[in-house]
Parts: C-alpha cells; structure tokens; sequence
C-alpha cells in the first residue's frame, strides 16, 4: 500500500509504529498533487513553504506523550474558510488577493490538533453551485471521470480525498454542499447538527444553513475529524453550547436501530441504478439487525423552493459587504462611490452569485417580503416539523444523496432549476438543521459512485455514526479507489 | 403570487448594486422567471396559522461580550491590520472615491 492510500486511523498507526513519518507522507502527497491537480483542479492554493513548517513542527511532536490527535496528518480545507497569512478567495474574483488576518476557529483547532493545512480546495463561488463549476478558478473534475463533475459545492474537496490528494479534508453544506460531492466521489462526508461547528471565519453565504463537516475515506474519520472541530465557541452567536462527544468511541453496532424510509424521496425520475443500490442498502441494514420502518415525509416536495427564498435572501444580505473598500477587488471605473459600487460587484461575481443575489433582493423588497421570504420561513417549519414527526418512529432516516450519480461538465450550467434539483434530497436536513452523513453504497455500471444518506436527530450525529459505521463495516465500497 | 409577476429587472439591480448588460438581462430574464414560477407552487401550503422559523435553534441568540480579544481573532486587529487588505488605504483609513462635492 502506498501511504496516500491510508485512512487517517491507518496513517496514525504507521506513525506510532515508526513505519512513516510525516516528512514522507507530505512529500509523498506532494508529488501527487503534482500530477493530479493540473487536471483535477481540487485545489486553488497549496503552500509549500506552509506545509513543510506545519511538518516539520509535527515532526517534532510526534511520538512524544502529549503529541496532539492529528499530529503530521495532512488535511485539506475548503477556500471559504479563513486562514492567518495564506489566501482565501470563496473561488471568487471579488475576493482576489484577499489574505486573512486570522484562522477560523475549526482551522485553529486542526493547527492545535497537530494537523498539516495541505491546501484550499476549490468550491462553487460562495458555495453556491452543485458542481464545483462556478468557481472563479476554472471547475474541478471527478477523479472517478475526467469529464463528469465532482458535485458541489465542495467539490475540490470531495475530489483531492477520492484521489488521495489529502488524508481528510473539510467542506461547508448549506444545502448538500458537503453531502452530494461525497456521493458523487465515493467517499464520506458527514454535515453536522447546525450550530455543532463553529462558523467563526467561515465566509457567510446563508447564516442560518451554513454548517462546517468534514470529508474523509472512512466512517471513524469522520468520527475524529468531527471530535476535533466540534465545540462550543463564544465567537459564533449560533455555536450551541453542548459537549463534544467522544464519537470515535461511540461507534458499536446499534443494536435494535430503527431505520425510517421516506417514501417521498423515491420519487419519478430518479436515476434506476441509484433507486437499486439504496433498496440493497436498505437490505443489508436489515440483515444486520436494523428494523426498516416506512415513513412519511409530506412536504420533502417544497424544499427547493423554500430554500432558494431563504437561502438567496439570507446571500444577498450577506454579501452587501463585497464593496470594493474593505478588502478583495476593486473596478478601476465608476465615477463616483455608487458606480464603484456598482461597477466593482458587476465584474467581480460570476453569473451564479449575482442570480441569487437578485432573487434574494426581490425576495426580500418591499411588497415582496411577506408573499416571499415570509412564506417560506413558515413553509420551513413545516419540513422541521415533518422529521420531528418522523423521529418519533425511527432513530435515523436513509434516504438517497444525489437522484442522480456524477452528471457531465457544463450539462447543467444553463438550466439553473435543473442544477438546484441536485439538491432535493440533501436541503430538507439543512431547513431542519439537523445532522446528515452520506456514505458510498455502490457503483453504476459505468463505475460512477452511488452515495446513501443517513439522517439523525439534532446533536444525534453518535448514532448517525454508528449506523454509517455498521453499513462500512459490511460493504466494500469505501475501498473502492479510481485508478489515477 | 399566482398572476404573472412583472419583475422591474432593473429596479432590483439597482437595490442589490448590480449591472447588467441587455444580452446578460435577456437570459437572466428568462431564467428568473422560471425560478419564480418553481418556488411559487409554495403557494399551495396553508400557512397563515404556522408560526415563521428563522432558524434551527431554539430560543435567542447570544450575544459575545464587547471587547478585545488575545489577537487570535478579529477583535484583536491593529489598525493596519484592518486595512492591509484595502485596495486602497492611506494612514490606518479606507479610501473610496469622492462622496461629497
């Protein structure tokens, strides 16, 4: 096995039995990025001089009593989460040569873990895409075919763990953004309870969807990148004040689970070969002990569109303070402040931003506010309401991720509602807030991942865990790897 | 929301700080209102009795304490810390083009 191939718990014991050391495995890491990213594009900026004194600091902790979780485990992270002295773009021109002058908190928590920063990962612009194509740096492909997309909106992410370009990595989900591109890479990718992860550094798009998880090749990764990150942080007002968990430890067979099925998320349309690999799923769990209850899920079908109201409004507003003063780019033109203004965000937002900018200002203007946005907050506690229900009679829901395995590039980029209907099965859980995994669970025929999702009660992501572990632990699809 | 909504394309530009030129508001155009026309079938729901959710936590959102930090965060930047990112700055101030004549 060459050591890019490991899983953290793997690399973790390769270290503690002197067989690697950190030295190797970042240049080992680093030849690969080399060779794969020029195609791949997973990533926008891998600094060099960074990552060898993040390693030579691991170097020196490793081995000793108080050496941290991770130390000298190289993690990739998202582009929309600020890093002290090294760029973060959100894959946006407007912020072009924009250096943070502080880490987000979940980036001090892996410096203090003994984690190695590899790169920032490419992204849809403000994670607003569901293919990594709207990305200012040109779109990232999927390992598993050059010419399909990796779904988005973290894409460069879900990509360089598929491709052993980074042991673990971290994502951000406000509508599926961490989930759908783990399914479409074959790998895990678990959105945590909202309000579980700081926020702090993390750029906004929509404040009360947006949550950090993590990326990673196996179900106990997730489980440890998820103790590192967790936590309560008073720089966050949304940060919930729970403890942190020992989930690694918490990862024993649930015995006598009850795995609700939503009978609306098998809906017309929905790709055959996914439909057959969730119902073998479904099979399996049972096999395993697990009892299968049908349940229902009445408004799964206005998700989407309670979500584009919510969610665009919310960007718009968030994004007011892309002005060209503070920080990013700057239009030359405009003769006075407003077409500065103006002219600066014409040119420095793609296409996608400024749709969604525009649909959440109409949502949000006067004579509007009630008939949209108003509607949809109430529309929203409907879908929250229908989990809660649904929660009395299962402990975890297993749904689809994605209706659909890895589409090809640019065949969704002119029919906006066709990309936003990636999503159908991945935002109900945002509206909700609640904690979501997706895991692989087959392959087309053509060799393209399949991923399921498991859904869990608020804060519940323990059992959600366990269920994802018990299903690895039977299955061989996470060992799966695309031959590049 | 059931009638044809007639969108000023432009007003709403002009509210968000945007431009756009006439090919880009032709199919901006389009696709608008095939976004509106999806997220209007809401309108189906009976929703005048159910209480509007802001967000997933229950109860109000805290407030942090005013005042610096230990430099590890925002809280703690010096002034040319703050504007080290500007495009254009001058003495510890953000400059911007002429507001008043």
């Amino acid at each position: 096995m060459k050591l890019y191939e490991a899983s953290i718990k793997e690399l973790k014991e390769l270290y503690k039995r002197g067989e690697a050391s950190p030295g190797q495995v970042v240049d080992e890491l680093l030849q690969r990025i080399d060779r794969l990213n020029p195609e791949l594009n997973a990533f926008i900026t891998v600094d060099r001089d960074k990552v060898y004194d993040q390693t030579r600091q691991a170097e020196g902790m490793l081995g000793k009593r108080d050496a941290p979780p991770l130390c000298g485990i190289p993690i990739a992270v998202k582009d929309i989460f600020t890093t002290s002295g090294m760029r973060t773009t959100c894959a946006s021109k407007i912020l072009e040569g924009f250096v943070p002058p502080y880490d987000a908190t979940v980036i001090r928590k892996l410096k203090e873990a003994g984690a190695v920063i590899v790169g920032k990962t490419n992204m849809d612009e403000f994670a607003m895409g569901s293919s990594t194509e709207t990305s200012y740096f040109g779109p990232t492909r999927n390992p598993w075919a050059f010419d399909a997309v990796p779904g988005g909106s973290s894409g460069g992410s879900a990509s360089a763990v598929a491709a052993d370009m980074a042991f673990g990595a971290l994502g951000t989900d406000t509508g599926g953004s961490i989930r759908q591109p783990a399914a479409l890479c074959g790998i895990a990718g678990l959105k945590p309870t909202y309000g579980r992860v700081s926020r702090y550094g993390m750029i906004a798009f929509a404040s009360s969807l947006d949550q950090g998880g993590t990326m990673t090749r196996t179900v106990y990764d997730s489980a440890l990148l998820l103790e590192t990150i967790a936590g309560f942080d008073p720089l966050d007002s949304t940060s919930a004040d729970m403890p942190v968990e020992p989930f690694t430890q918490m990862l024993a067979h649930p015995k006598g689970v009850r795995i609700g099925v939503p009978g609306e998320y098998f809906v017309e349309g929905m790709d055959k070969e996914v439909q057959a690999s969730i119902e073998k799923a479904r099979d399996t769990m049972k096999g395993l002990g697990a009892r299968i209850v049908d349940i229902s899920l009445p408004h799964t079908k206005y998700a989407v569109a309670v979500y584009y109201i919510l969610a665009s409004s919310e960007a718009s507003s968030n994004l007011a303070r892309y002005d060209g003063v503070k920080y990013g780019y700057r239009s030359a033109s405009g003769a006075d402040l407003i077409g500065m203004y103006m002219d600066t965000r014409a040119k420095g937002f793609g296409r996608e931003v400024k749709r969604r900018i525009m649909l959440g200002t109409f949502a949000l203007s006067a004579g509007y506010y009630s008939e949209f946005y108003g509607k949809a907050q109430r529309a929203r506690r409907l879908i929250k309401q229908d989990f809660d229900d649904a929660f009395g009679q299962c402990d975890v829901i297993l749904a689809p991720t994605s209706p659909t395995p890895a589409f090809r590039l640019g065949s969704r980029l002119d029919d906006p509602l066709q990309m936003y209907l990636s999503d159908i099965f991945t935002i109900p859980l945002n509206l909700a807030g609640l904690p979501g995994i997706s895991i692989p669970c087959g392959f087309t025929k053509e060799g393209l991942p399949i991923g399921m999702q498991l859904i869990g009660r608020r804060f519940d992501e323990k059992t959600v865990l366990s269920v994802a572990n018990m299903y690895e632990q039977a299955t061989p699809w996470h060992e799966r790897t695309p031959a590049i | 929301m059931k009638e044809k909504i007639n969108i000023d394309v432009q007003r709403v530009a002009a509210l968000a700080r945007l431009e756009f030129t006439e090919d880009e508001l032709k199919v901006f155009n389009a696709q608008f209102h095939a976004i509106l026309e999806y997220i209007s079938q809401i309108d189906e729901l009976e929703l005048d009795d159910v209480e509007p959710m802001s967000s997933p936590l229950p109860g109000p959102q805290r407030l942090r304490p005013d005042g610096l930090g230990d430099g590890r965060d925002a809280r703690g930047l010096t002034k040319d810390a703050a504007v080290a990112n500007a495009p254009e700055s001058k003495k510890g101030f953000f400059v911007v083009p002429r507001v008043i004549e």
